[in-house]
């Protein structure tokens, strides 16, 4: 694979995306955020700063997963749609590297969409803080514009590769529409996991019992990157664990992305 | 089908809009009872509630927090207003405790919410729902969860002391929240004056400039003012009182009111409390006291039950 090739695609993407005017979201978040932080104050007897927290790492994660999930399916289904996928293969581009430039593209997409709002969010901690009393800052958990948040939005950032992942390796081989419903339906099924693993305290020694464990290390266990309350009340989330994530994610999109290669290297598209 | 202008669309839609706003002005106006929404809690799991918000728990506590509060604040208006006009009050706070235990289950670090819910829940009728032992369970909920948190135990105490009147207990509480790693250095002390001098004037002060030096929340640092000011308004009405013992003493006269004494010379203006509502005489027990509309009647050493000062 060219890395040359694959930078030429994951632009590509990426342009197209900025085209299709995905970076709107930027604007809801900023409005969503800053309207948020002056309204909330009125109603949460202090507790506007967590809020804003809370809001702004929520707003992410759910803007994050539509373009994930919606872009993500998009990204080879649209070009057959288009037919333009005869263009694209007859130039000197693998598949392959078609696939991977697609799914780098995305994941650009979406770091630097994380990136603006990720400013936005600490500005706005920033003003609250600037704009209270010594006295109140002290009964805070943490300082409003705590570096410690950035934990949550990097692994949020790694959870958005696993979710682009899934609906790419979907969409290889099925419907657009089925392709959605299966991406949002393992990420729904991956914040579960937690009960697939303790399935055994239920059914005893039913060997139904093997299949929730097998179905627990296989499904993609998208509660492993949610450390959002962690952070927001100060608790220390380990490097280890950080990192631990981290490969588990890189790992489990790695697989996603071959077995995306190899449906599409066979995809016979006449 | 002719074209309509452009003009004449922007028309239609403003014109829509103003009618459908005109429209919900009225409703609001001539049908109250069917447009005011009704209070019902659909999940009082917090449980189930957590497993359908998947990882936007904390969002989801954080609107529950907001719903708790604003529940308390609208009823606490009902209520007051009820008993200030002597009807009986449709609200009695039947949803708090589950609001505060569905926000605490989401997210069972919000310390705030299991503070100023216990706050809330131990507050007497109508200024809250007069529920101490709902506060205590709120707070035993918290520290099963943070067992670092001293401030549970030490609201426990005051919880104890405010509202149950049960000095030992408060006392108890103290001396186990001083145990906690990182209570403050005053803690044992706060336990040993409880045993000593529990239930009077003096250590209801000293308790609640503790909150006062030592909050760092606005609310609790505003309901520790408030009942500083009470107890001063009660101390005032003990001197008041006093003086009129004395006149009725050196007159022989009994007075109804203070003009008497301050035409006499004894007093320079009809005392009043500070936002200028003016000191009364019960005519049943001679007393000096404030009464509605007053924000600090009844006084601490007159109010039944609950002793948690109404606002």
């Amino acid at each position: 694979m060219s890395p040359k090739s694959l930078g030429r695609i994951a632009l590509a993407v990426f342009r197209e995306s900025v085209r299709e005017r995905v970076l709107y979201n930027l604007v809801g978040f900023a409005l969503l955020v800053i309207g948020a932080s002056y309204l909330i104050g009125q109603m949460t007897a202090g507790q506007d700063v967590k809020i804003i927290k809370d809001l702004g790492l929520s707003a992410m994660a759910i803007f994050g997963l539509f373009i994930a999930i919606f872009i993500g399916i998009g990204l080879v289904s649209k070009e057959i749609e288009r037919r333009s996928i005869y263009s694209l293969l007859a130039k000197p581009v693998r598949r392959s590297e078609l696939v991977v430039g697609k799914f780098l593209g995305l994941a650009l997409t979406v770091a630097i969409n994380l990136a603006v709002m990720t400013v936005v969010w600490y500005g706005v901690l920033a003003y609250m803080s600037w704009s209270e009393i010594d006295l109140v800052k002290k009964g805070w958990e943490a300082p409003a514009a705590d570096p410690r948040l950035l934990v949550a939005v990097y692994l949020l950032f790694v959870q958005l590769v696993l979710v682009i992942a899934l609906a790419l390796f979907f969409s290889t081989f099925a419907e657009p529409l089925w392709a959605t419903v299966f991406t949002f339906g393992l990420y729904v099924a991956g914040h579960f996991s937690a009960d697939l693993k303790h399935f055994d305290v239920i059914v005893g020694d039913s060997p139904v019992r093997y299949v929730t464990t097998g179905l627990y290390y296989l499904l993609p266990n998208m509660a492993t990157f949610d450390v959002k309350n962690a952070v927001v009340h100060a608790q220390l989330v380990p490097y280890g664990y950080v990192l631990t994530a981290t490969a588990y994610g890189a790992f489990y999109s790695l697989a996603l992305v071959a077995a995306a290669v190899l449906i599409f290297s066979k995809k016979d598209f006449k | 089908m002719i074209a309509a202008p452009r003009w004449a669309l922007g028309v239609i839609v403003v014109a829509g809009i103003a009618a459908a706003i005109a429209l919900q002005v009225h409703r609001d106006t001539s049908y109250p009872e069917v447009a005011s929404p009704v209070e019902e809690l659909y999940f009082t799991s917090g449980d189930s509630i957590g497993r359908l918000a998947l990882s936007f728990k904390p969002m989801l506590a954080d609107i529950y927090w907001i719903r708790a509060v604003q529940y308390f604040g609208s009823t606490r208006l009902d209520a007051k207003g009820a008993a200030e006009s002597g009807t009986e009050s449709t609200s009695h706070y039947d949803l708090l405790y589950p609001l505060l235990d569905v926000t605490t289950t989401l997210d069972p670090h919000f310390n705030i919410a299991y503070r100023f819910g216990a706050i809330f829940l131990a507050e007497g009728y109508p200024s809250g729902p007069g529920r101490p032992n709902l506060a205590l369970k709120l707070l035993d909920k918290g520290f099963a969860v943070n067992p670092t948190k001293w401030q549970y135990l030490y609201d426990k105490a005051f919880v104890a002391y405010w509202s149950l009147k049960d000095y030992q207990a408060a006392a108890h509480w103290f001396s186990e929240a001083a145990k906690v790693k990182g209570a403050p250095p005053w803690m044992p002390g706060l336990a040993a004056f409880m045993l000593g001098q529990g239930g009077d004037r003096r250590s209801s002060r000293f308790l609640w400039q503790q909150i006062l030096d030592t909050s760092e929340q606005q609310y609790m640092r505003d309901n520790a003012t408030f009942h500083l000011t009470q107890l001063d308004m009660a101390d005032v009405a003990d001197q008041l009182t006093a003086l009129l013992q004395r006149y009725r003493a050196q007159t022989g006269q009994s007075v109804m009111d203070f003009s008497p004494l301050v035409r006499a010379g004894w007093l320079r203006a009809v005392p009043a409390d500070p936002e200028g509502v003016p000191f009364l005489i019960d005519p049943q027990t001679g007393r000096a006291t404030l009464h509605r509309p007053s924000r600090y009647a009844p006084l601490p050493d007159e109010q039944p039950g609950a002793a948690a000062g109404p606002r």
